[in-house]
């Protein structure tokens, strides 16, 4: 209990919240520890204990059938790249702006689908027979690289500016009610997936890879993986995590948001333009969702229902990494992405198959986390 | 017995007299679909304005816990799908009470030591997560959800006459609304009212904050039990799809249109959201595909857009402030609710950059 005792008397300062990633050399070592509870609690023991044992059991399943563990890992790795993406836009306006953005899945569902109206409407390049498309029309069309990219950043721009709507049109004025801009972002989501279901229909779709994209590459051991999870998903994660860290450790903006972190009153007496740093930082977070959008509607697809499962993911990964800290968010990607890819695989235990069980694992996940830190692993204090 | 206290008592006599005569006024279609659905929608939204209201957490997983208190009760009585374990269904209801409580219990564990609206996305989360345990788990859901089940005698069947179902549904309702309002009022809710505003000075009297929380919250979660199994026996079916997102965000829906800070507020904003869902239809302008009959959703989400733009205090909010202003005999003066007007959430500290 002491640890959640020293959280809420600290619970007047309403924005000390961090952006772990960004944090000055300082906090960083005092996050290591839970305020109040170093040292080895039952709680914590209970929890190694436990992940002592998942690893070995990984390990020995491992060592069955080595090519299989890695493409599982590899699977593990590209969702935890594509979570990253979206998780850590959620957490970037929620860490300066103490705004849930509820309606971030939505805005990742609907870059999705821009880019694809886009893609079908100007780049389908149709092969010789103009008929029968339902069937044959996959192997007959073609797709440029600029028919991937260009979808791609008009519909992230496109979802950057939706984003800096919202927050101009309904959030502002609301500043400091959180519940009461979690209820609009609520409201706008439900609207959003209705909106949605009407214009693009509830049949699942995916945007296309451009024709000339291996559709695998061969990695050491034998091991083929799918070209666009491994190289291009991993990779736009990997540069998207760098962009961030320069962006808030590096530039004046970064600057900016990490002292309205601390203290935004501060911040605006000092004659900086608070406003607008927050629609910058909505604009960027908005501009993640629709780029993971578009990844994710490429990588798997787009479909009503999309919108909630990446919420759900995003609120997730937050809660286990601490709501507002980039760090955070890469590191609770990686765990629910490594664990939803393992669980989907190796839940089975001689002729039991518990696969069907897996989302428990998850929960489990996010309970452990949660019990020895409720406000995540590198949260601290709101 | 103050004043104010003998008018809420004689509303409710009132209240309930009014709809204990419904069945004779209205017809069957009525009184099934749009008043036993406003009742039972109205518990499961009772359970989440009682801690919103007392408490101060807004809790999402008041679905999550009434789907597995429907989906118990599913799996236990002779049903198609699912295990029909052919249990009598007075047993069934029981279990279904029972483990959904408890399950309502170890959410509130963890979550009660969280605040705010970190309370509010790790409940999201849970009933999220229920929704995708019973989408993998068709052994337990079904395919195609679990049907026809098998319902106590008390309730005959629906179909052939709604009375019945109809009775006992308000009885709960009439129930659940004393029982909480009853329980605000112990020691115990005052203490919960307390350590919603001061939850330091709570803690500094000697009271342990979190377990207190953790309790309320499986209150709640038996409140939303109850609802769950109004709710199948309502639809004598259950399906994942039945307690999705959507549903969660349709009971958050009923409870903020009704008012989050008033316990009727709950009913109130389920006969709106009841008589919305049957009768919007037929009036709803056709705008090419943005606006229309199929656009349900669409306009139960502009519904909730604008009240809780205008009115935190949802319905019960807007009826207080205009009786306050009634009562004053000058329109314009301060309205009473002041504390359901404000975002009870907000720090007053974030208020000033504005």
């Amino acid at each position: 209990m002491s640890h959640a005792t020293d959280s809420d008397r600290d619970g007047q300062a309403p924005d000390a919240d961090l952006l772990a990633a960004a944090g000055p050399a300082g906090t960083t070592t005092e996050t290591e520890l839970p305020p109040g509870a170093g040292g080895w609690s039952p709680q914590r023991v209970t929890l190694v204990a436990i992940a002592v044992v998942v690893v070995i059991w990984l390990l020995v399943k491992g060592a069955d059938d080595p090519r299989k563990f890695a493409v599982v890992t590899l699977n593990g790795l590209t969702l935890a790249a594509l979570l990253f993406v979206v998780a850590s836009g959620f957490t970037l306006i929620f860490g300066l702006m103490r705004v849930v953005n509820m309606a971030h899945g939505s805005l990742y569902l609907l870059g999705g689908y821009l880019a694809l109206e886009m893609q079908d409407h100007w780049f389908k390049q149709e092969g010789a027979s103009g008929l029968g498309l339902s069937l044959s029309g996959n192997d007959e069309t073609t797709y440029s690289l600029v028919s991937w990219i260009v979808p791609l950043l008009l519909a992230t721009a496109i979802i950057g500016v939706i984003g800096v709507l919202i927050q101009q049109v309904f959030l502002r004025w609301n500043q400091g009610q959180d519940l009461r801009q979690a209820l609009i972002t609520i409201a706008l989501s439900v609207i959003f997936a209705d909106q949605m279901l009407a214009a693009f229909g509830g049949i699942s779709k995916d945007i296309k890879t451009p024709t000339d994209w291996p559709t695998s590459i061969n990695l050491p051991g034998d091991v083929r993986f799918g070209f666009f999870r491994g190289v291009v998903v991993l990779g736009a994660a990997l540069a998207i995590g760098a962009g961030l860290y320069l962006l808030i450790k590096k530039t004046r903006f970064g600057k900016i948001v990490r002292a309205g972190v601390d203290d935004r009153d501060m911040v605006a007496t000092l004659g900086i333009n608070v406003q607008l740093v927050f629609a910058g930082a909505f604009l960027i977070g908005a501009l993640l969702a629709g780029f993971g959008g578009v990844l994710g509607g490429t990588m798997i697809a787009l479909a009503p229902g999309e919108d909630t499962s990446f919420l759900l993911s995003s609120l997730i990964v937050v809660i286990i990494g601490g709501m507002g800290s980039l760090g955070g968010a890469a590191i609770g990607a990686l765990a629910l992405g490594l664990v939803d890819a393992y669980a989907d695989v190796y839940l089975v235990f001689g002729d039991t198959d518990l696969t069907n069980y897996s989302i428990l694992l998850t929960f489990a996940l996010l309970v452990g986390v949660l019990a020895v830190r409720p406000l995540g692993l590198f949260g601290r204090p709101a | 017995v103050s004043a104010r206290g003998r008018s809420g008592w004689l509303s409710l006599a009132v209240v309930i007299a009014v709809a204990a005569l419904a069945p004779l006024a209205f017809s069957e279609f009525f009184v099934s679909v749009v008043l036993t659905k406003a009742l039972w929608l109205g518990v499961a939204a009772a359970s989440l304005t009682f801690l919103s209201a007392y408490g101060g957490m807004v809790s999402l997983a008041q679905v999550g816990i009434y789907g597995v208190s429907g989906m118990v009760y599913a799996n236990l009585v002779l049903a198609d799908g699912g295990n029909a374990a052919a249990w009598s269904p007075w047993l069934a209801a029981l279990a279904a009470l029972v483990i959904a409580t408890a399950v309502g219990l170890g959410f509130g564990a963890i979550a009660s030591r969280s605040e705010g609206i970190y309370f509010l996305m790790i409940t999201l989360a849970f009933s999220v997560l229920v929704f995708y345990f019973f989408s993998q788990v068709t052994t337990l859901s079904g395919f195609g959800g679990v049907n026809n089940l098998d319902l106590p005698s008390l309730v005959g069947d629906p179909v052939q006459d709604p009375a019945p179902l109809y009775y006992t549904t308000l009885a709960v309702s009439v129930l659940v609304f004393l029982a909480l309002r009853y329980a605000s009022r112990t020691p115990f809710g005052l203490a919960l009212q307390g350590l919603r505003d001061e939850p330091a000075r709570m803690r500094a009297l000697g009271f342990d904050v979190t377990r207190h929380r953790m309790l309320a919250f499986g209150l709640a979660a038996f409140v939303a039990a109850i609802a769950g199994l109004l709710s199948v026996w309502y639809n004598r079916r259950i399906s994942p799809g039945s307690i999705s997102l959507a549903q969660t965000i349709d009971v958050l829906i009923i409870a903020v249109v009704g008012g989050l800070y008033r316990l009727e507020g709950a009913w109130l904003g389920a006969l709106v959201y009841a008589l919305l869902d049957n009768y919007s239809r037929e009036y709803t302008p056709e705008i090419g595909n943005v606006l229309g009959p199929e656009r349900f959703n669409t306009l139960i989400g502009i519904v909730f857009l604008v009240i809780v733009l205008l009115s935190p205090g949802g319905l019960m909010g807007l009826w207080e402030s205009a009786r306050g202003q009634l009562a004053r005999g000058r329109p314009g003066g301060s309205s009473p609710p002041g504390r359901a007007a404000a975002g009870a959430e907000g720090d007053p500290a974030t208020g000033g950059v504005k």
